[in-house]
C-alpha cells in the first residue's frame, strides 16, 4: 500500500449497517461534500464486485446498489446471511457490519 | 387545500424527546401527533412472547406528555404499531396506559383502538387461492409454517386510522401499521395529496432522525398543495437537503421506489431545497395505486428455548487452538446426548463473534476472547443441560501443549448456564392480498369521560 492511498473513511462522514427489514443488511455512505462524492463515486471503489469480496458473500447475495447524488450517498444492500434473531445471528440490528468499509481502499479515477 | 401540520415527537414511542423541543414544536401549531411505537427491528421476540418493546414507565411518561398537550391543544393523538409488535396484546396495553392517564389527568376524549392481527386460517384461506408471495423472506409460506406460527400481524396502511379519524377519534392506539401510512393517515384524510404526505411520514417516522445533529426528538412537517415543509422541533437541531435526502435512505433497501400497503412510492423526481437555515422543502413524491391490495405479514413461531452460557478465554495456548477444541466439544456434545434435537453454536469475541461469516479479517489478535455457547432445544431443561454440560467439559478439556490444568475457561457468573426463555423466529414475512384495506383491521370506539380537574 502506497502512503498516498486514500481509504473510504477520508472521503465519507458517515459509514453505516443496519437491517432493511429481517432479511436484509444494508450500507449507506454518505460523503461530506460533493468532490469527496464524486471522487468515490468515480473511482469505482464500491461496485456490487468490490462489496462481495470485502464481505466474503458470492455476487448474488448483493442484492442492489445506488448511487444518490441529492443526499450524496452511495446505498449497497446483502441479503442477510441468516435472518435476523434465527439460530446463529449475532447482531439483531445489524449495526456493527459496517467496519470493514472504513478502510476500504479508494484509488481517484484516472491516478490507477 | 389547506395546510396540514404534523408532529411527530420521536422516531419510536418510549425512547424519549426533548421538553424544549415538544414546546418548539407546539408552536408551529400542529394540525395531529402522531408517532410509531414499533417495529421488527429488535426482532422476533416482542412478537412471540407479547412482551412489549419498552418498559411500562417509559411508555406511560410520554404518552402523559403528549396527551396532555395534544388534548390542550384539542388535536388528534395517533400511535402506530402500538406496544413493539403492534400484536393485540400490545394494543391492549397501549389502551390501559391511556385509561389510566387520562383518569389521571382528568381528560375526556373519544379513543378508538385498531387491531392488526391475523387469523392463520384466513392466511391458509388465501394461500389456497394464490394470494399469498413471498416478500424477502427466501421461503414460501407453507401451511405448515402457519400451524407452527404462534403470532401473526399484517402492517395495516392509512386507511384504517383514518376510518378511526373520520369517526371522531381523538386518540388512535393503531396495532401493526406501515411506520409511514400511521403518520400519512390524517394528512391524507383531511385531503392532502398522498405523495407528498406519505413521503413525509416516511420521514417523520424516525423523528429527528433526519434532522442534524440526528437523534430520538421532535421533528413537524408541514404539507402543502405541491410541497411539504421539514422543520425540527429542537432549535438545537436544523434540517438540511443533506440530513432529509440522505434519510430517504435508512432501513430501506431502494431509496428510489418504495412498495407500501395497497401502493408504492416513486421518489425519483424528487427535489429537496434548502428554503431557511432549518427549513427543508420536498416536492415531486409520487404516490401509485396499486390495483390490488397487499399487507405485508409478519408471524413468529417457537423454535424453543435457549440457555446460554458466557466464557472468557485468556490462556494464549488455548486461544491458539479455539477452532479445534470448540469443534471436538460439539461433536462429543452430539455424541454424549445422542439427539439431534438442539441446537449448539458457540460465538466466539474477539475472533468474528460480532460478524460471523462476513468477518474478513480471520487471524485472532486480541489476548483475550469473548465465548457465548448458545443452546436452543425443545424444551428448557434440555437446553440448560446441553448447555451445562459443554460449558463443563469445556472447562476441563484436555489439549497438548497445556500449562493450566485446572479450568480452561473463567466464568463471570454462577450458575454459569443462564436460561433465556422461549426463543421466537420470524415464520412469516410474506405479501397477502386483502378483499379491502380495512378487511383485517376491527376498529373499537370509547368514550372515555373524567372529572376535569
Amino acid at each position: 500500500m502506497s502512503t498516498t492511498e486514500k481509504r473510504l473513511r477520508d472521503f465519507a462522514h458517515i459509514i453505516r449497517s443496519k437491517n432493511a427489514g429481517p432479511y436484509r443488511l444494508t450500507f449507506d455512505i454518505l460523503f461530506k461534500d460533493d468532490a469527496s462524492f464524486e471522487a468515490v463515486r468515480d473511482s469505482r471503489a464500491i461496485t456490487k464486485e468490490s462489496i462481495a469480496r470485502l464481505y466474503g458473500v458470492p455476487l448474488d447475495q448483493v442484492s442492489s446498489l445506488f448511487v444518490m447524488p441529492m443526499g450524496r450517498a452511495i446505498k449497497v444492500t446483502l441479503r442477510r446471511p441468516i435472518g435476523q434473531g434465527d439460530f446463529g445471528d449475532s447482531d439483531i440490528y445489524g449495526c456493527q457490519q459496517h467496519a470493514p468499509l472504513l478502510d476500504l481502499p479508494v484509488v481517484p479515477a484516472g491516478k490507477a | 387545500m389547506a395546510t396540514i401540520t404534523v408532529l411527530t415527537p420521536t422516531g419510536t414511542l418510549g425512547y424519549g424527546f426533548g421538553a424544549e423541543a415538544l414546546e418548539g414544536g407546539m408552536r408551529l401549531k400542529p394540525d395531529v401527533i402522531a408517532v410509531d411505537a414499533g417495529s421488527t427491528d429488535p426482532g422476533p421476540h416482542y412478537l412471540g412472547s407479547g412482551e412489549p418493546l419498552v418498559s411500562r414507565f417509559s411508555m406511560k411518561r410520554e404518552l402523559s406528555d403528549l396527551l396532555r398537550v395534544s388534548r390542550k391543544a384539542g388535536i388528534p393523538l395517533v400511535v402506530g404499531s402500538a406496544g413493539g409488535s403492534g400484536c393485540r396484546s400490545h394494543v391492549d396495553w397501549t389502551v390501559e396506559i391511556v385509561r389510566e392517564i387520562a383518569r389521571e389527568q382528568g381528560l375526556s376524549f373519544k379513543l378508538a383502538w385498531i387491531y392488526a392481527d391475523v387469523p392463520t386460517e384466513r392466511v391458509k384461506a388465501a394461500l389456497s387461492r394464490g394470494e399469498v408471495k413471498d416478500f424477502e423472506a427466501g421461503f414460501a409460506l407453507t401451511e405448515e409454517m402457519l400451524d407452527e406460527t404462534v403470532a401473526l400481524v399484517a402492517q395495516m396502511g392509512h386507511e384504517p386510522i383514518a376510518e378511526a379519524l373520520d369517526g371522531g377519534a381523538d386518540v388512535v392506539i393503531a396495532g401493526r401499521s406501515c411506520d409511514d401510512s400511521a403518520i400519512a393517515a390524517f394528512p391524507i384524510a383531511r385531503g392532502a395529496d398522498p405523495g407528498l404526505a406519505m413521503h413525509m411520514g416516511k420521514i417523520l417516522e424516525c423523528g429527528a432522525f433526519s434532522a442534524e445533529p440526528f437523534g430520538m426528538d421532535v421533528m413537524v412537517g408541514i404539507v402543502r398543495d405541491d410541497h411539504f415543509l421539514l422543520e425540527p422541533g429542537s432549535a438545537g437541531r436544523r434540517a438540511s437537503v443533506t440530513s432529509v435526502a440522505a434519510h430517504t435512505l435508512y432501513e430501506r433497501e431502494d431509496p428510489f421506489l418504495q412498495p407500501g400497503p395497497g401502493h408504492s412510492m416513486d421518489l425519483t423526481q424528487c427535489r429537496f431545497d434548502q428554503v431557511s437555515d432549518r427549513r427543508v422543502r420536498v416536492s415531486g413524491s409520487r404516490f401509485i395505486k396499486s390495483d390490488e391490495y397487499w399487507v405485508k405479514l409478519e408471524g413468529v413461531r417457537r423454535a424453543g428455548f435457549r440457555s446460554i452460557s458466557i466464557a472468557g478465554i485468556r490462556c494464549p495456548t488455548m486461544i491458539a487452538r479455539i477452532d479445534e477444541i470448540l469443534g471436538d466439544v460439539q461433536n462429543e456434545a452430539l455424541r454424549y446426548f445422542a439427539s439431534n434435537e438442539f441446537e449448539l453454536g458457540f460465538r466466539v469475541y474477539g475472533r468474528d463473534g460480532v460478524m460471523g461469516k462476513l468477518e474478513p479479517q480471520r487471524t485472532i489478535t486480541s489476548h483475550e476472547l469473548g465465548l457465548v455457547i448458545d443452546v436452543v432445544a425443545p424444551n428448557q431443561e434440555f437446553a440448560h443441560a446441553v448447555a451445562h454440560h459443554v460449558s463443563g467439559n469445556l472447562l476441563h478439556y484436555h489439549f497438548p501443549g497445556q500449562f493450566n490444568t485446572s479450568g480452561n475457561v473463567a466464568f463471570p457468573y454462577s450458575p454459569s448456564e443462564i436460561d433465556a426463555g422461549p426463543n421466537y423466529r420470524f415464520s412469516a414475512y410474506h405479501l397477502m392480498r386483502l378483499s379491502s384495506p380495512l378487511e383485517l383491521f376491527p376498529i373499537h370506539f370509547e368514550t372515555i369521560q373524567n372529572v376535569h380537574h
